[in-house]
């Protein structure tokens, strides 16, 4: 298929050297693609069904981030087991921290839960703040205002392309923001439990209010112990839902539901989380639609 | 200010009431300034208000980029490292003592670190940073539960070189083979295998510089040297001037699909040996050594999610030649020559979360010797024994800083000396936790 695309490009005479982007998850790589189009060769590193925070340095990505000439990221160390690894291997200057190939989405919006105290007793905190950034759609307009301009930087020559695309983007975007606080204005207040403590940002864009964590600590399995005690919980402050990610298992948000008779929610998460969620549009719809679902099963 | 002079006016006017009838006129003028003073504050609230819930949309829609939360504090630990430290301990059940050396590898070292009953194995220090923009440096310290500490690796390496090309100097962990480069407290096993043990003192560390180059490919391709002093076992030390010993290895690797990945590699080691002893009434060899490896991984893990369940299977051969001259006395001295060879495969699942379990089989073939009529009578054969192991493990990992295992073997690498070893180990780490290596 590549070498087609190549070979595709090589006869239309028209060789140039399309962008070489590096993006550390999903949902980056299709922001990337919507603000850059045909003027970048994505490679995304991680899967949607894996687990954002453990991830190998595997040769493959020290492979690609060779060659890339721009890494998009979430950065506020999630993936701090890896990329620095990936980076320091891969011998190109160009994306290392600080340089104008290294893209942090994470620096250009509102970081809530940030720590007031580092603790590894607290499990695993992020020094930087809550880094599920993806989840607020919200938070995709200024990623993707410093993205288009990082683009252009990189790429002057195309710049008035990345402009386009940003614009069109904006526009269609605040339309769809628009249209998904319509349809999830009956979700604000509802009280939900999540497994992870992976939805800050979605809880204070719908007014969620979420009441427990299923871990008893982040990053560390839920126990049979915490379970129970959530259980107990339940039923003096009951929950409406009790929500995870699409690459968390499932058992633990099975147990409670089944026990608290409410509906346990899989949420894509990001990008290809789930078969409806196929395009950064329809994460939010498929996001929305789910979470609507589990509100009108009873 | 003027709500206080209006309240103020006010006050006086109520508490003169002669003055309020005597100028009804000038009263009807105060109040209607009153009235107006009321008309442009309420107006001005307005305002406020009103862009108040502007920059409040503003800011929800259109966040400003957080370039730093606080200003950074100008003492002089801002550029602090990062500084981790790793502690492991354990308790040992073997029937047979640890000092008995593999058979057929009598002129190999012997390190295996079994201890019975409780014992603290090595801590280690580590620090770490940016240099400056061109470089990094790094420290690793360990300290010897006997006292003493020794300087594991220190060296620096560039960060901004490009092309993919990576260089570092000083003291560092050869990148032959696979697990040669991997600290003790990622070793999926308590032990090296075998084969690591008797032709590499377990880990080969190395002072010297180590050039390695990527390729501008899809497919990881890295070609890397070293020129190396030959710090370490088999490597005798050399105080000459130019390498004492030098090392090249190849390393493919690629993913299959989301949920396949691996790493292949080849590895090539030589050194000139003189008077290598292992202790100072042992025979002494001098002579060429090369040493010729291969090394395999290859990880699977349903959807890619390593977080849940993974498959990690691992093997490696090593190969070595030695060719040269083996002293026993003034008188008892001649030719000596041997090929010898191991190998293990290894297998790690991890079935749960938190929860792994593995499987190890190692095995060593001590070559035939071939030595000249002087040492003839001194050099052992062990014809037809090739010592083996089989080691089974089941750790659990309550967060990613912490270990608890329990390991059994069955050990047969001594000849007619079967022994059960049975440890539990556990390694914690605190402070910076740098990312692992594939």
């Amino acid at each position: 298929m590549k070498n087609f695309l190549l070979l595709l490009l090589l006869l239309s005479g028209n060789v140039h050297a399309a962008l070489n982007v590096f993006a550390c998850e999903p949902e980056w790589a299709a922001l990337t693609q919507l603000l850059a189009g045909n003027q970048a060769s994505i490679y995304t590193a991680t899967g949607p069904l894996q687990d954002p925070h453990q991830v190998q340095a595997r040769p493959s990505l020290i492979a690609r981030a060779r060659t890339a000439q721009l890494l998009v990221c979430t950065g506020a160390e999630l993936e701090i087991g890896w990329l620095p690894v990936v980076l320091r291997e891969s011998g190109n200057s160009a994306i290392q921290p600080g340089g104008s190939g290294n893209f942090s989405a994470a620096s250009y919006v509102n970081m809530l839960e940030v720590p007031t105290r580092l603790d590894r007793a607290d499990g695993d905190v992020h020094a930087a703040g809550n880094p599920h950034i993806q989840t607020d759609p919200r938070n995709f307009l200024p990623i993707a205002d410093a993205l288009s301009k990082r683009l252009s930087q990189l790429d002057p020559s195309h710049s008035a392309y990345y402009q386009q695309l940003l614009a069109t983007f904006n526009q269609q975007w605040r339309a769809a923001i628009v249209k998904w606080e319509k349809q999830a204005a009956i979700l604000q207040g509802i009280p939900i439990i999540a497994q992870h403590k992976g939805f800050p940002y979605l809880n204070h864009w719908l007014g969620l209010k979420q009441i427990a964590e299923l871990e008893p600590k982040p990053g560390m399995e839920p126990s049979a112990a915490h379970l129970a005690k959530i259980q107990s919980e339940l039923q003096l402050h009951p929950a409406k839902m009790v929500l995870r990610a699409a690459y968390q298992d499932g058992r633990p948000s099975e147990w409670i539901a089944e026990r608290a008779h409410i509906p346990a929610v899989a949420l894509p998460f990001t990008v290809g989380g789930t078969a409806q969620s196929g395009d950064l549009y329809a994460l939010f719809d498929d996001t929305v639609a789910r979470l609507l679902a589990a509100l009108n099963a009873k | 200010m003027k709500i206080v002079i209006g309240a103020g006016l006010a006050a006086l006017l109520s508490l003169s009431p002669a003055v309020l009838a005597a100028n009804e006129a000038d009263l009807q003028a105060i109040r209607a300034q009153i009235q107006e003073l009321k008309q442009n504050y309420e107006q001005r609230i307005a305002q406020l208000e009103q862009r108040l819930q502007q920059a409040e949309a503003n800011h929800a829609e259109n966040p400003a980029p957080i370039v730093s939360a606080a200003s950074p504090a100008s003492s002089e630990n801002s550029f602090n490292p990062a500084i981790s430290l790793i502690l492991s301990g354990s308790y040992g059940q073997l029937q047979r003592d640890p000092e008995i050396p593999v058979t057929g590898f009598t002129l190999s070292p012997n390190n295996n670190g079994y201890t019975k009953g409780f014992s603290l194995k090595e801590s280690e220090i580590g620090i770490s940073a940016n240099i400056d923009p061109q470089f990094r440096g790094v420290g690793t310290f360990s300290l010897d539960p006997a006292g003493g500490i020794s300087v594991e690796n220190a060296f620096v390496q560039t960060s901004a070189l490009g092309n993919g090309l990576n260089l570092k100097f000083g003291r560092y962990f050869s990148g032959l083979g696979y697990l040669n480069e991997q600290h003790s407290h990622t070793w999926d096993f308590a032990d090296q295998p075998l084969v690591y043990r008797v032709f590499w003192n377990n880990q080969l560390g190395e002072d010297g510089v180590q050039l390695k180059w990527l390729a501008p490919s899809d497919r990881y391709i890295e070609l890397g040297g070293e020129l190396n002093r030959g710090l370490n076992f088999p490597g005798t030390h050399n105080q000459n001037n130019g390498s004492g010993a030098s090392v090249l290895f190849l390393h493919l690797g690629d993913d299959i699909g989301i949920e396949n990945s691996w790493r292949a590699g080849v590895s090539w080691y030589q050194t000139g040996r003189e008077n290598a002893q292992l202790t100072s009434n042992s025979p002494a060899f001098s002579g060429d050594s090369h040493t010729a490896g291969l090394d395999l991984v290859w990880k699977y893990s349903p959807k890619g999610n390593i977080s849940q369940r993974y498959l990690k299977l691992q093997g490696e051969y090593f190969r070595r030649s030695e060719n040269g001259l083996l002293t026993y006395t003034p008188l008892a001295s001649d030719h000596y020559s041997v090929t010898q060879s191991g190998w293990y495969l290894q297998t790690v699942l991890q079935f749960a979360p938190a929860w792994r379990t593995g499987l190890r089989y190692d095995q060593l073939d001590p070559g035939v010797a071939v030595a000249g009529a002087n040492i003839a009578g001194n050099v052992l054969s062990h014809d037809g024994f090739y010592p083996a192991r089989v080691s089974w493990m089941t750790d659990y990992n309550p967060s990613e800083f912490t270990r608890l295992r329990l390991q059994y073997a069955l050990d047969k690498s001594r000849q007619g000396l079967t022994d059960n070893q049975l440890f539990l180990q556990y390694i914690v780490s605190m402070g910076a936790h740098g990312a692992h290596q594939y």
